[in-house]
């Protein structure tokens, strides 16, 4: 028998009796990073390969959602914050060992930087959008000759936006089930699949979805050897780690996670699509809204879950 | 120098005056708490094992708090006691994830707050307020560089460990047993 008792009382908000400090809000962000990257990867990688009439969805209109999508996560971010009017601080230090630091220089950049991507696009696709605004036309104008800077550090950039809020995570080695290497290449992938189920909701040409959605099997099947991997490493590590993946294997997370995130946003979308890719037609938005909330839901149980995993204070044994 | 503490599990009581000590010196805010008392029981009845510990920061040498912090708001100070720049904190609440020991926490005012080994008085050569009122003398301040402290002789006489030391962070808060 092992019973701990803190006998002095102690019930600190969002410390006791379990970790709680992060509610929706950095999921949400977790999530809309990891989506904004996936859509940035394709349309940065295909636009330097020459595709953007082909792929006309992926370069250039999805694009159009990633600014609206980082403000969204960043007024997340903000909300989450406690000390929210000393959120300049973020930019007075640059400290290489935080992953946070790494986060908030990273979205220093990309903001303004998605923001001139998609001012290229929305020119050339709604000419007519400046007309209250007639310099915006000619900088947009101007700025296409650009497209091959902005598409190179945009694609490194999503890169590092799609891992370090993995990265983030897995750095916290005071929470046992964040504490895996796994969470980064993880996220990076969840992250670009959600971007490729969105192009797909967008696409109207048959070969585009064809593309995307042979991108989205191979994603998922690479994010379901993810997972497998991430508790084969749970269960070979210290008792806290395997107490952390048993949360999911008979604990309270288990339903949860294996039917609403791997069976519904993973395996179900992952089998319409090789149905689909055969010439079955079923409609494409059921995979694509299935891999999105499965992505949503994905962060929201492993932020979750971090939080319920630690090393001290079992309290009864 | 290197600052630490030594809490002795056979002399401790666990009478938290050490607890009430802290809020008044700090005025650390109702409902909250800079250090704490736990009562470990372990063993098979009838032969069991009671230890009472006061638990606090550690004060890590290598501390997951400081290095995940992006602002620089949790650094090292005098001695390696680790302090919280209220100014520099944004309430990020990273520290907090990375503390194994669930040492932090967020100050009604919206920064992270902690034990500072009361820096203040000792930066004035005093002790911490929790070591000064402890009624048994179970708690024991000093530098652990200087080897004719009370703490450096403590630990050289006494069994001596520290909390999950297998999360890796080189804890400086030891208890003798």
């Amino acid at each position: 028998m092992h019973e701990v008792v803190i006998t002095s009382g102690r019930m600190i908000p969002h410390i006791d009796p379990q970790l709680a400090i992060w509610g929706w809000e950095i999921p949400l962000y977790l999530f809309l990073g990891g989506l904004v990257a996936g859509i940035l990867f394709f349309s940065t990688y295909y636009f330097i390969r020459n595709k953007k009439d082909d792929y006309p969805a992926a370069v250039k209109k999805a694009p159009l959602l990633v600014v609206p999508l980082l403000v969204l996560g960043l007024f997340a971010l903000f909300l989450d914050l406690e000390h929210k009017w000393y959120v300049w601080r973020f930019y007075t230090a640059i400290r290489f060992e935080s992953p946070m630091s790494w986060g908030s220089w990273t979205l220093f950049f990309i903001i303004p930087l998605s923001m001139l991507w998609s001012l290229t696009w929305i020119h050339e696709l709604y000419p007519g959008f400046s007309r209250p605004l007639p310099v915006l036309n000619g900088f947009a104008a101007r700025l296409k000759f650009y497209r091959k800077h902005l598409a190179w550090s945009l694609l490194v950039f999503s890169v590092i936006l799609g891992m370090y809020t993995g990265i983030l995570l897995s750095a916290f080695n005071a929470r046992p089930f964040w504490n895996s290497a796994i969470l980064g290449p993880l996220f990076l992938t969840s992250g670009l699949s959600t971007g490729a189920a969105s192009i797909l909701l967008l696409s109207k040409s048959e070969a585009e979805k064809q593309l995307f959605r042979k991108i989205d099997i191979t994603l998922i099947a690479v994010e379901l050897f993810l997972i497998i991997h991430l508790f084969m490493g749970f269960l070979a590590g210290t008792q806290v780690h395997v107490d952390a993946a048993l949360m999911f294997l008979g604990g309270p997370l288990t339903a949860d996670f294996w039917i609403f995130v791997v069976a519904l946003g993973l395996v179900v979308p992952l089998i319409i699509e090789i149905f689909e890719s055969r010439g079955y037609k079923v409609s494409v938005k059921i995979p694509a809204l299935l891999v999105l909330a499965g992505g949503l839901l994905l962060r929201f149980i492993i932020v979750d879950a971090g939080q319920s995993s630690r090393w001290l204070y079992k309290f009864f044994e | 120098m290197r600052y630490a503490m030594a809490i002795d599990t056979k002399r401790c009581v666990g009478c938290a005056d050490c607890v009430v000590a802290c809020q008044t010196e700090n005025n650390v805010p109702i409902g909250y708490c800079r250090d704490w008392i736990v009562q470990d029981t372990s063993g098979v009845f009838p032969t069991l094992n009671l230890e009472i510990r006061s638990e606090r920061c550690n004060h890590c040498d290598n501390s997951p708090c400081v290095r995940c912090c992006p602002t620089g708001a949790s650094h090292y100070s005098d001695g390696g006691i680790v302090l919280v720049n209220h100014d520099e904190c944004t309430g990020c609440k990273a520290c907090i994830a990375a503390c194994p020991y669930d040492a932090r926490f967020v100050h009604p005012e919206g920064y992270v707050d902690k034990c500072t080994f009361c820096i203040h008085r000792v930066r004035e050569g005093q002790d911490p307020a929790c070591v000064s009122v402890c009624p048994t003398h179970a708690m024991i301040f000093g530098d652990l560089d200087d080897p004719e402290s009370e703490i450096s002789k403590a630990l050289q006489s006494r069994k001596h460990k520290t909390l999950i030391p297998e999360a890796g962070t080189a804890p400086q808060v030891y208890y003798l047993y």
